[in-house]
């Protein structure tokens, strides 16, 4: 059940710290929308308002509005906990929980939600990891820790997990940052396939894989450290990496940035 | 020989990594012979106390009696009876304390670490400070005001497992925050984004990380607070008997026993359970240390 991610005038302030300002964009559903620009340019701040992550970060507030198909997120009496069962994240570094098994990791969410039914637990879990692609390889030993799989597995769990609690919206924060190529073609495989099911935006400071992976592209820049970061443009993947209508865009993806 | 003369002449290397000063090599071996020594030297109290706690305590604790029976009946120069009254009194003392202090102290480290903001968090962190840094007599003497000048109490077990508690509680507070705040947020921020929310987090997820550590620290809360002596000489008379009730009457402790027959008693059979008692109790912390360890070993492996 994808839906469709729409983001009206967003600023986004951490205390007195204006991080990110006015930022529109739209998201449409089965797709994959990738965030590139320079460290601190606010891509990872504007992923986390998503599905309100950033608010475990005191003192952090959003301002506009960030909708569901037509539903804010944000709005009067909407709770945190109910959004980010229906927006999922997969994080940069992989972190399975340390003191569950490869089941209980993948189930954990369902489980912790009150699921108890261990025949539908135990489907959801096969499911999840032949969606992860990686049923093949940890089939035969789901009671072993999931800290035992190596670093692209781990990220693939943490896939699994995360599509577990069957999401609409799927967020992943430079997913791949912390894997070698291999690994990281298997995940970028795995983007493509997850795309017929779920909406996907990815932040990635790798722009040969925005260019691989995603749909549409997001280029957000900042003028100076200390000033807010912003949205340059936002347009199909294929035309920001071949005629994007901003200069700075051109400049930053052929290199010529700074 | 032939193939030495085949081989191309190499032209002569330098030995850069061979010439280290004579300064140098003198410095390193007098530092190796001063941490060595400095290591010794520190041992050699430690195995000193040990071995002569060995040598006059086995004795005493040999016999099945020593386990299971108590001194009453027993007149002070016979070697007879045992110190199970005292045991059970130290581990009742400790086991109030404990059920007490736990929980308390860890609900505090888990409000310390997952909820502490602002004041509130600030001065309990300073409370802990200063009750970690309160010596025992004066625990003792808090209780002993409270409960038995003030409230009018007698002399009781229960008391001194109250002022147990002082001391007990900064030490399960600040090792369970230690262990609280070495879960990485990332495992947080993994339980948040599939929408279970907090006080699941840290109940599932945080705790269940951290529990082989805070197991652990209890564990040696525990073997902390049996030793104290202060506490049972203030709060609690001696009984010779067996008491399992510690709200009613005098009730023994394994530091209690030592302390009495040290200054009661000067008989060889008076020094042979001084000796005991100290061996009993040092074992007993051990059973609790060991315990430590393989609990934590157990649960760091998953279900």
């Amino acid at each position: 059940m994808a839906k469709r991610l729409d983001l009206k005038d967003v600023d986004i302030y951490y205390g007195d710290f204006h991080a990110v300002q006015n930022v529109n964009l739209s998201v449409p559903p089965r797709s994959v929308t990738s965030f590139i620009g320079p460290s601190g340019c606010g891509k990872s701040t504007v992923l986390r308002t998503l599905n309100r992550m950033h608010e475990e970060i005191p003192g952090a507030r959003v301002e506009g509005q960030i909708q569901l198909d037509g539903e804010d997120i944000y709005a009067r009496g909407s709770d945190a906990v109910a959004v980010r069962r229906t927006i999922g994240m997969v994080f940069q570094r992989p972190n399975p929980f340390p003191t569950m098994s490869i089941r209980d990791n993948v189930v954990a969410g369902l489980k912790l939600q009150g699921v108890r039914d261990k025949k539908k637990l135990d489907e959801v879990c096969e499911a999840s990891l032949r969606g992860a692609n990686l049923w093949k390889e940890v089939s035969g030993r789901l009671d072993k820790p999931g800290g035992g799989l190596s670093g692209g597995q781990q990220q693939r769990l943490c896939i699994a997990r995360a599509i577990a609690v069957q999401p609409d919206v799927l967020l992943m924060d430079e997913p791949c940052s912390a894997l070698d190529p291999i690994s990281t073609l298997a995940i970028e495989d795995l983007i493509g396939d997850l795309k017929k099911d779920y909406t996907i935006v990815i932040v990635t400071h790798n722009m040969q894989q925005a260019a691989r992976v995603s749909d549409q592209t997001a280029f957000f820049n900042l003028e100076a450290t200390g000033k807010p970061g912003h949205l340059v443009e936002i347009d199909d993947t294929e035309k920001i990496f071949s005629n994007p209508t901003e200069r700075e865009t051109e400049d930053y993806i052929s290199g010529r940035f700074g | 020989m032939s193939a030495a003369l085949d081989a191309p002449e190499r032209p002569a290397v330098p030995a850069t990594f061979r010439n280290v000063s004579t300064a140098r090599k003198v410095k390193n071996q007098a530092a190796t012979v001063l941490v060595t020594l400095a290591f010794l030297v520190a041992l050699v109290p430690l195995v000193w106390l040990l071995v002569s706690v060995l040598i006059k305590g086995v004795p005493a604790i040999v016999s099945a009696d020593w386990w299971t029976r108590s001194l009453s009946g027993v007149t002070p120069d016979e070697v007879r009876g045992g110190v199970y009254h005292a045991i059970v009194g130290t581990l009742v003392q400790a086991l109030i304390a404990g059920i007490i202090a736990v929980p308390v102290g860890i609900l505090a480290a888990v409000y310390l670490v997952e909820y502490g903001r602002g004041r509130l968090a600030k001065i309990t962190s300073f409370m802990v400070d200063i009750l970690s840094g309160v010596p025992s007599i004066v625990a003792a003497l808090f209780i002993f005001a409270l409960f038995i000048s003030i409230g009018g109490l007698s002399q009781s077990g229960f008391l001194v497992g109250l002022a147990l508690v002082l001391l007990m509680l900064p030490v399960v507070i600040r090792n369970t925050e230690e262990m609280l705040q070495l879960v990485p947020d990332e495992l947080r921020e993994a339980s948040y984004a599939l929408g279970i929310p907090k006080w699941k987090t840290i109940l599932r997820i945080v705790l269940p990380t951290a529990l082989s550590g805070t197991v652990t620290g209890v564990m040696l809360a525990f073997a902390r607070v049996m030793g104290e002596t202060a506490p049972v000489l203030v709060l609690v008379g001696y009984a010779r008997a067996i008491n399992f009730n510690p709200f009613e009457g005098n009730q023994a402790s394994l530091p209690l026993l030592i302390y009495t027959e040290l200054s009661t008693n000067p008989s060889a059979a008076g020094q042979l359970r001084i000796w005991g008692g100290a061996l009993t109790l040092i074992l007993i912390v051990m059973v609790f240390q060991l315990a430590a360890s393989v609990i934590s070993r157990y649960s760091a492996i998953s279900k």
